[in-house]
């Protein structure tokens, strides 16, 4: 049916996420599904296209990226900002929602592309704690912009909202920690399915491309790449890019999946940008699928699995497990690491799958 | 990674089928949200604890309209999308009337579903006025623009300071809310802000600046609009450069005296407007604060304190509204808006208090001065 | 003289990552990971002395020995059961995230086990606060012990790596892992012993980091975590001097940040100087090129 291995493969991926989608999204508009798993369904889509678009970053590339959070957080407060801005001109919130998506990919790439100059001269651990440095000055910078509106214009300010002298009828838009409020909730499953498609789409016609094969030239072997002929700096730049921009695109999806938007380190920070590193190590490094059904299994453990365990009955370990979620999910994360790497497990279940075998 | 998968379906099948049939109609089903792990987790528990305590008494007491309260706290880890999820999990298992949320971000993103959903929603702490702006939504504290008023009044009309300096925290709602309010009404008063310097969430550790800073520019009033934990970092550190202006707080400044290791006689002298005294000696406080050591071996804060009154504000609002369980989440909740601004509550968080249809109660904050490591009604 | 007064708050902080970062970087050097778990190993220490000394009634000298026993165990576990079985995987993210996994895990064990209460520490220095011009100028006693420790424990970690026997095998180990095992080396002996040193000067680190900035909750080990790997690599990762040379500075730029440009923008203001120091000097401060084999 497919012409190669690849093609099946691709067609493997697509069809999960349509599958996915054909399944959940009749459910959902019949209401036929749970509150906690509908509401679930949309940040499955962007931690998907987040470890998606790291996986380029890490698994193609093949360099460690700290601070992937920044550029979902570029993208999530330029398109938050602009859908707010524009409430009252654009009536239509999916046309608002439309431009902010091209809005906010935009800058993620623009500022992706400005860091990756820098950021992709260095190699190794200092790279990634420079793409480390470069997350924190984006979340710092956010918290401490307010950005306000009335009938004379815009006005920026760095330190306060007072300092924004704003007119009396005058709007505070972004609003330092407090961030944006007020964001149109347009963001739904449909949506974040088909931008989590094209992600997947975007990416893997980026790795089986020529541009792709020479990215990965350079992750296995620079100075062999490089005395080929292989632009180093401009596939590296690419495809930093790229992932930023992708990146971007899911922050877009988070921005208008919530009422309201700040930047914490827990969302936009140096802690989410080591969770969506633990899907793509987990999902399997340089595997797009991986990265793809990762985040929904870690996410449904630790937001579903573990808060509803309490309620099937009075058990106390039911109970304790629930009251400490975040223990378990420690351990979990732990013990599959050590089940999935390490060489010694490896070599016992490859054993064990040999004796198998034989005794079929 | 299979197995595990395997695992995880079969739990969660098993779940689905769960969430279905919890439905019984004889306990009200009472929510709440809050973080309880990660750095804000002191605030979430302290409501999560406070909360077991008021639905024990009120359970033994004979209930609510006769029936019994059940109780049940979801973790939001201080993130708006996990307060998203735990509001959806409280859904799932019937959840009727919300408490909730304890932080200020989380609970803007709740408010959003809850006024879909007609549920009842009475925040113990989320104190930014976009908390309470949809009609179901109530909160037991102050909102921040009040203290922050009410903090600059207090200061020039007691002629306390010429001087006045302000450290507050820039990466919090409750902090940035109060500081701007503050500096607002600061121009209308007799006393000159010298020094206003911030600090985040991620440097909270040293205040070395900030102080240097307020003492350099001669400020005989420090304004600290934090909660206690920072603070009792910047009286440490200012007794270290041997700098003792007044220190002026809110009601985030109330469990200073309860942090464990904390020498109390640093806070002698510490100005703080709260409606809450964990040492006051009428009985309610006495019993409640008293339960509370004893079942979790600390005193409680502010945040329990407004989490424990919730619990009995719903609980007579209910009652003049005549709701039962039978009702679903939207009935009870648009009786209830109906039942909150003809009710007045006496309570631990300040007696008489009344809420207008904004959802913001209407109390007088009391002047406390710490003196010999308790709370004393300033003159 | 608010200047001064500055840079002591400075050097004050600064001594904090130091001695956090000796940690940090000694274990880079020689097991070539970043243990992302050694700012939890440290609130672990600033609990063990803090229940110990006011629970227990201990005296706080027995108190940090009882903290760096204990520390020391516990980081011997850590790399046993965690890091050790993903030695030689695959990828060298695997034990990065297993790090990961292991911060979490010790952030809500002490969450369970401790509250999630912030506690004030007292702190354990007693030496007097150093006055200078006339009492404008203070330096605390633990700054003082601080970069007494700092210097201390600097000239005796060169010491043992230069000179001891243990020492020479680690710099063996950091050189070629492959080539020290050749040569009759315990390759896993070595890292587990890095392990337990690393873990000692935790404990310590943890004890100096809460009697300076006394407030210690199950969270406190994150933060300053992440800035002395900051300084750690801003110093030259794997550099013993590095590291304390990277932590003060990283402190002074801190306060000087915070004091003449913006309090809200101070951690900016950190990073932004870390990445031109990087782009400058690609290898940090005092770092060792990276010979780039073909």
């Amino acid at each position: 049916m497919f012409k190669n291995k690849t093609a099946r493969q691709n067609a493997i991926t697509y069809g999960i996420i349509l599958a996915a989608m054909a399944v959940m999204l009749p459910m959902q508009m019949g209401g036929h599904l749970s509150s906690s798993l509908s509401g679930l369904l949309v940040p499955f889509c962007y931690y998907a296209i987040l470890a998606v678009s790291l996986n380029l970053t890490v698994g193609i590339l093949g360099e460690l990226s700290l601070g992937h959070a920044g550029f979902m957080c570029v993208g999530a407060f330029t398109s938050a900002f602009f859908t707010k801005f524009t409430a009252d001109i654009i009536a239509n919130s999916y046309v608002r929602f439309f431009l902010g998506l091209l809005i906010g990919i935009a800058f993620s790439a623009l500022i992706g592309f400005l860091i990756g100059i820098p950021v992709l001269r260095l190699k190794g651990d200092y790279l990634a704690i420079v793409t480390l440095a470069f997350g924190e000055i984006i979340k710092n910078l956010v918290n401490v912009l307010y950005i306000g509106k009335d009938s004379r214009g815009v006005h920026f300010s760095m330190k306060d909202s007072i300092s924004l002298h704003l007119e009396p009828e005058g709007t505070v838009i972004v609003a330092g920690p407090q961030g944006i409020t007020g964001i149109d909730r347009t963001s739904s499953f449909l949506i974040g399915g088909i931008l989590l498609l094209a992600a997947v789409f975007i990416v893997l016609r980026l790795i089986q491309s020529r541009d792709g094969r020479a990215i990965m030239s350079i992750r296995d072997n620079r100075i062999a790449a490089e005395s080929i002929g292989i632009n180093v700096t401009k596939y590296k730049l690419l495809a930093f890019t790229v992932s930023a921009a992708l990146a971007g695109m899911g922050g877009v999806l988070y921005a208008h999946n919530l009422a309201t938007l700040t930047a914490t380190s827990k969302n936009f920070g140096f802690n989410m940008s080591v969770m969506i590193l633990v899907y793509v190590v987990l999902g399997g490094i340089g595997n797009i699928r991986g990265s793809v059904i990762a985040p929904v299994v870690l996410n449904l453990l630790l937001d579903y699995v573990l808060r509803k365990l309490q309620m099937l009955g009075s058990n106390p370990v039911l109970q304790f497990m629930s009251d400490n979620r975040m223990l378990i999910y420690a351990i979990v994360l732990i013990v599959i690491m050590i089940m999935t790497w390490s060489p010694k497990m490896i070599a016992r279940r490859e054993a064990l799958f040999n004796r198998g075998r034989k005794e079929e | 990674m299979r197995k595990t998968m395997r695992v995880i379906g079969t739990t969660l099948a098993a779940t689905m089928v769960l969430s279905m049939t919890a439905m019984a109609a004889d306990t009200f089903k009472i929510g709440g949200i809050g973080p309880v792990t990660g750095p804000a987790a002191a605030y979430g528990s302290a409501v999560k604890n406070a909360m077991e305590i008021a639905a024990e008494e009120i359970n033994e007491a004979g209930g609510i309209n006769g029936y019994q309260v059940e109780l049940n706290f979801q973790d939001d880890e201080h993130d708006a999308e996990k307060a998203i999820t735990a509001y959806n999990t409280l859904k799932d298992w019937g959840m009727q009337i919300l408490e909730g949320t304890v932080t200020s971000t989380p609970c803007v993103a709740v408010a959003a579903e809850t006024v879909n959903d007609g549920m009842f929603q009475l925040t113990p702490s989320g104190s930014s006025p976009s908390c309470i702006t949809n009609e179901n939504a109530f909160a037991v504290c102050f909102s921040d623009p009040a203290q922050g008023t009410l903090s600059a009044v207090y200061i020039g009309t007691h002629g306390l300071a010429e001087k006045v300096a302000v450290i507050y925290n820039s990466s919090d709602v409750y902090s940035t809310g109060i500081y701007e309010t503050f500096m607002a009404e600061a121009e209308n008063q007799p006393f000159e802000v010298v020094s206003a310097e911030a600090f985040t969430d991620d440097s909270s550790t040293d205040f070395n600046v900030q102080l240097t800073k307020a003492k350099d520019a001669g400020a005989d009033l420090v304004f600290l609009p934090i909660y206690y934990q920072a603070a009792s970092q910047i009286l440490t550190q200012a007794n270290a450069m041997e700098y003792a202006p007044v220190f002026f707080g809110v009601d985030g400044m109330d469990g200073i005296l309860g942090v464990e290791g904390f020498d109390t006689a640093l806070a002698e002298g510490v100005l703080l407007l709260t409606p809450f005294v964990a040492t006051a000696e009428d009985e309610a406080t006495a019993s409640f604060v008293g339960k509370y050591e004893e079942k979790f071996g600390e005193t409680p804060n502010q945040f329990a304190a407004d989490a424990y009154d919730g619990l009995y504000i719903i609980k007579m609002a209910a009652e003049l509204a005549d709701v039962n369980p039978d009702m679903d989440a939207a009935e009870i909740g648009s009786a209830l808006i109906e039942a909150m601004p003809q009710i007045t509550f006496d309570g631990l968080t300040g007696e008489g208090t009344t809420w207008d249809a904004s959802g913001a109660p209407t109390k007088d904050p009391k002047a406390m001065v710490i003196k010999d490591g308790i709370y004393v009604e300033a003159e | 003289m608010s200047f001064l007064n500055y840079l002591i708050g400075g050097i004050s902080l600064g001594s904090v990552y130091a001695i956090i970062a000796l940690g940090y970087t000694m274990v880079y050097g020689i097991a070539k990971m970043l243990n992302f778990a050694h700012g939890d190993v440290i609130m672990i220490g600033a609990f063990t002395v803090f229940i110990a000394t006011t629970q227990a009634g201990i005296h706080p000298l027995a108190a940090i020995l009882l903290a760096m026993v204990i520390c020391t165990v516990m980081g011997i576990l850590i790399e046993r059961i965690a890091y050790r079985p993903l030695r030689g995987a695959a990828s060298p993210l695997a034990v990065l995230i297993t790090a990961i996994g292991v911060s979490y895990l010790l952030q809500n064990l002490a969450l369970l086990w401790f509250g999630s209460n912030a506690k004030s520490f007292k702190s354990v220095v007693t030496i007097p606060p150093l006055r200078l011009a006339g009492g404008a100028l203070i330096i605390s006693g633990e700054t003082i012990v601080t970069i007494i420790a700092c210097i201390v424990i600097m000239i005796g970690l060169t010491t043992f790596i230069n000179k001891t026997k243990p020492g020479q095998a680690m710099l063996a180990v950091s050189e070629d892992q492959g080539a020290a095992r050749l040569m009759g080396i315990n390759v896993n002996g070595i890292i587990a012993l890095t392990f337990a040193i690393g873990s000692a000067l935790a404990a310590i680190a943890g004890v100096l980091l809460c009697s300076s900035y006394p407030s210690l909750d199950p969270y406190t080990g994150s933060m300053p975590g992440i800035k002395a790997f900051v300084a750690a690599v801003f110093g030259g990762i794997g550099s013993i001097p590095g590291a304390m040379i990277g932590g003060i500075l990283l402190g002074v730029i801190e306060i000087f940040g915070r004091a003449y440009i913006s309090a809200q923008m101070a951690d900016a203001i950190v990073f932004a100087v870390l990445i031109v120091v990087l782009l400058v000097r690609p290898t940090g401060l005092l770092g060792k090129k990276i010979q780039e084999k073909v």
